[in-house]
């Protein structure tokens, strides 16, 4: 299971935005090590969001994404203390689910 | 119908180790959504060339268009190894948005897909090894369009 994400979920005028901060080498697989041996590519692939069942938002990332991969996006609706359920997968299988409330 | 779920699911966390998110979400019946679910594009993440990514999402022609796509990322960025990116979409029906560094070696940064009812912009960060561009490409109603921008980098954020 990898490490928790940081999930803040707000709603307003019928809007929840949600931010996102996950915690994840996100390795390219270019950089060295002190020995200076190349450290494997290791990174999330996969992000999904759902709220009461349904996908709200996905995400495909790569190499090229930050170190603890940062996200906000928004949906049309949700509840203030309704769930949202953020969930992740990585290139060794690697994978985290985390759930926050909607905030009014 | 809950009872279902939670004994499925209840059955493949029993089944242990590390499952994908796919085989997870289609073991409790979530993939059923209405969003054609789009595989992660393994040639396109793979890319050497700008044209090679841009080729493999099946972009044909990418217009652009620099009033229907909002792209703000900062002029000059000190750390390369997380650079800001915000991208607004004005389209309707926005399926996709895609983010690519144009001088990093590995150029199809992220894909984002929007099911019905989600706004069409996304905020992330990315890594920049080197000045260049950042390109937001949106697909709309089946078509791409796209907008650039330059970031300067001082200090190169892929750890090479």
């Amino acid at each position: 299971m990898g490490n928790p994400m940081k999930i803040r979920a707000a709603v307003a005028d019928s809007v929840t935005e949600v931010k996102i901060l996950m915690q994840h080498e996100m390795e390219t697989g270019l950089r060295k090590d002190a020995d200076g041996v190349l450290v494997p590519a290791w990174f999330i692939m996969e992000v999904k969001a759902q709220y009461q069942g349904r996908t709200v938002f996905e995400a495909q990332f790569a190499q090229s994404v930050s170190k603890n991969p940062y996200l906000v996006f928004r949906f049309k609706g949700g509840d203030a203390g309704e769930k949202i359920t953020v969930s992740w997968v990585d290139n060794k299988g690697d994978s985290r689910s985390d759930e926050a409330m909607i905030a009014a | 119908m809950d009872t279902e779920i939670n004994l499925l699911r209840r059955q493949v966390l029993k089944a242990g180790g590390s499952i994908g998110l796919l085989a997870l979400f289609g073991a409790v019946g979530l993939l059923h959504s209405k969003v054609a679910r789009a595989e992660w594009n393994k040639t396109a993440f793979a890319a050497k060339t700008m044209d090679e990514a841009l080729g493999a999402m099946g972009v044909i022609n990418a217009e652009n268009n620099l009033i229907f796509i909002q792209l703000t990322v900062p002029e000059i960025a000190e750390n390369g190894a997380v650079v800001p990116v915000k991208v607004v979409s004005k389209f309707q029906n926005v399926e996709q948005i895609s983010i690519l560094v144009d001088k990093n070696p590995n150029m199809l940064a992220a894909n984002f897909i929007f099911p019905a009812g989600t706004e069409s912009m996304v905020t992330t960060r990315v890594k920049m090894g080197q000045t260049g561009n950042i390109i937001a490409l949106v697909k709309a109603d089946g078509k791409f369009y796209r907008t650039a921008k330059e970031v300067k980098v001082t200090a190169g954020g892929c750890g090479g």
